[in-house]
């Protein structure tokens, strides 16, 4: 718990993110004094999990570990179970869509050790053709979360018991949250009085959605 | 061992509660297998407010995006926008005046307050105890009208905004918010001289819906269902942001894990955060509640008349926004609900690439399926009383 307040009382402490492929061995001295938890987390990550691993980042004081699909089961066994790290709650999965990249998909798992006081985001990559082991034998609570990723971006969860759509409507097509889905959607959903039933037709907009783009052009990302 | 002979009359039945039930909180439509009155199983099937918040919000400038928040737990308004704002502050690594941050925790609190009585008293009348609803509205009035004075809304604020908050409190407010606190403490007694010890009460909490520790841990549940469960986990004291870590408090915590713990923990919630805001009033200092930065933070209506390059700023901040470099991050807080979290995505322009909003009720409310086994029906309503259920929320 004493190394857990290090890091709780600095919780926006600004730090930039730092490879650790790359050491910035004067920053990263800072760190380890400032926060001994990250010691022993990346101590750990070498020694145990070193091979499960692509690469480590610490952003905005979180420790982001980027898993090889393979050994993503592995890793997250010993996340879970290793006595040091006890990381047995997942917050949230998140998922991010770059439609540009080969696997298109990251799913941001987002773990929490009450025991430590951190939060640990474990990176997986993954595409609409790569299905993802499912985590819900580990964490009960990933059983709807997984579906809402299946719902919302179509990633196909093996060993998920349960998965059904779980924010669309029933018999939605598509996976809505995907970066080439439009706002506006396809169908549209109402009641006909004439009709004295609900009816599905095409989205007709009057004017076409207008998507304004404000960035000035002399600051660059 | 297939023995066809064997064949059994299965005597269960399947009903569908809801969505349009007044103790379902809401749209909640929830498919129960009873055997008799005694619930097998218990599939909720949600979505029925699914807005696409999330979606709407990659469109969406990080002003723009803020007035979704209000409207997604529509019972704590103000701590999601909090949780929204930390998120771009920490992208946009900014910081934020002393007088802002005392002016978000007396707000966080207020709705902390607001939730807690929405909360006890609903569930108190889906299990038949109608008077505790009609005193706690009158307080949820006063408390919205606290709102109201410094945002001009009762409800759906936009109040907390990036790099402070958007007016500074009016004359006058702290002595009000002085005098309801005082008078807020003997209300909270009249809640618990009539529920606390009722037999009925009792009867219909009391050892209902337990959860154990292991269990609220593996499915993921948060705020006052885990620290009913005896895990003592609120990120005001443990992952403090703001200014908590400089206040006094205590955190409830249960022992048995059942509805009644829970009840007792919301209670004493509000009790000490009547003395949080008493703590803030004595010591919120003054100062400036913007950043000083029209980067970020727009020039007030004053001084953009008289000076042109304010007027610029004006004009930029509110059509095109303001720029967040590009990064991610995650922040969490506690919201009266539980831990209400935003993962926040920006690839350097001014809208983000994703938000991913964790509401606390998404989880609970999977837990139903546990809960409910092998449960009575009528039990069913102080589950999801207890679980404190809103479906703008876990819909998004």
């Amino acid at each position: 718990m004493f190394l857990g307040k290090l890091i709780a009382n600095n919780m926006f402490l600004k730090i930039p993110s730092v490879k650790i492929k790359n050491i910035n061995y004067s920053l990263l001295n800072i760190l380890f004094i400032k926060y001994k938890l990250f010691f022993n987390l990346l101590f750990f990550v070498k020694n145990i999990c070193n091979k499960y691993i692509k690469h480590v980042i610490i952003n905005n004081n979180i420790l982001e570990i980027h898993v090889k699909n393979k050994y993503f089961m592995s890793l997250l066994f010993c996340l879970k179970y290793q006595n040091l790290l006890k990381f047995n709650l997942l917050t949230d999965i998140c998922v991010l869509d770059f439609p540009e990249r080969n696997s298109r998909f990251f799913l941001i798992y987002n773990f929490l050790s009450i025991y430590l006081n951190t939060r640990i985001n474990v990176f997986l990559q993954t595409s609409e053709m790569l299905p993802v082991y499912s985590i819900s034998y580990l964490f009960k609570c990933a059983t709807w979360i997984e579906r809402e990723c299946w719902d919302m971006f179509g990633i196909f969860f093996f060993k998920n018991n349960d998965l059904r759509r779980i924010l669309s409507d029933y018999g939605f097509q598509g996976h809505p949250l995907r970066k080439d889905f439009p706002l506006t959607g396809y169908f549209e959903v109402f009641y006909d009085d004439a009709k004295k039933s609900i009816v599905t037709t095409k989205v007709s907009l009057a004017q076409e959605y207008r998507n304004f783009y404000f960035n000035s052009p002399w600051i660059t990302k | 061992m297939h023995n066809l002979s064997l064949k059994k009359e299965i005597k269960t039945f399947t009903i569908n509660f809801g969505p349009q039930h007044p103790s379902a909180h809401g749209v909640l439509r929830l498919i129960l297998e009873l055997n008799g009155e005694i619930v097998l199983r218990a599939d909720p099937h949600i979505g029925l407010l699914h807005r696409g918040t999330e979606k709407l919000i990659e469109y969406k400038t990080y002003l723009q995006a803020l007035p979704y928040f209000d409207r997604l737990d529509y019972v704590s308004m103000m701590s999601q926008e909090h949780c929204y704002t930390l998120a771009v502050e920490s992208l946009l690594r900014c910081n934020v005046p002393a007088r802002a941050q005392y002016i978000r925790v007396i707000f966080s609190e207020i709705t902390r307050i607001l939730n807690h009585l929405l909360a006890i008293t609903t569930h108190a009348l889906d299990i038949g105890a109608f008077t505790p609803f009609l005193w706690a509205f009158e307080e949820r009035e006063k408390l919205m009208e606290f709102y109201e004075r410094v945002s001009g809304a009762r409800m759906h604020a936009s109040y907390i905004r990036t790099g402070g908050v958007n007016y500074d409190i009016p004359l006058g407010f702290l002595d009000d918010l002085f005098i309801f606190c005082k008078q807020f403490f003997s209300r909270l007694d009249e809640l618990e001289e009539l529920l606390t010890s009722n037999r009925i009460w009792k009867q219909r909490l009391v050892n209902i819906g337990v959860v154990t520790k292991q269990q609220a841990l593996t499915w993921g549940f948060s705020g006052v269902m885990l620290r009913g469960s005896g895990v003592c986990w609120d990120l005001r004291k443990q992952q403090s942001y703001e200014i908590y870590s400089q206040l006094n408090f205590q955190i409830p915590i249960g022992t048995h894990g059942d509805c009644y713990d829970r009840y007792l923990i919301r209670v004493e919630e509000m009790r000490q955060s009547l003395n949080i805001l008493l703590q803030c009033i004595n010591k919120i200092p003054s100062g400036p509640v913007k950043l000083d930065d029209y980067k970020i933070v727009a020039p007030s209506r004053f001084e953009f008349k008289e000076s042109m390059e304010s007027l610029i700023h004006h004009f930029l901040l509110y059509s095109g926004g303001y720029y967040v470099e590009s990064g991610r991050t995650f922040v969490g807080i506690e919201a009266p609900k539980g831990e209400f979290g935003v993962y926040l995505v920006s690839d350097g322009t001014t809208k983000p690439y994703r938000c991913k909003i964790k509401a606390p009720g998404f989880f609970h409310l999977q837990g139903l399926s546990f809960m409910a086994k092998g449960l009575f029906l009528a039990d069913i309503v102080a589950l999801i009383g207890t679980q404190d259920i809103v479906f703008g929320e876990v819909d998004r």
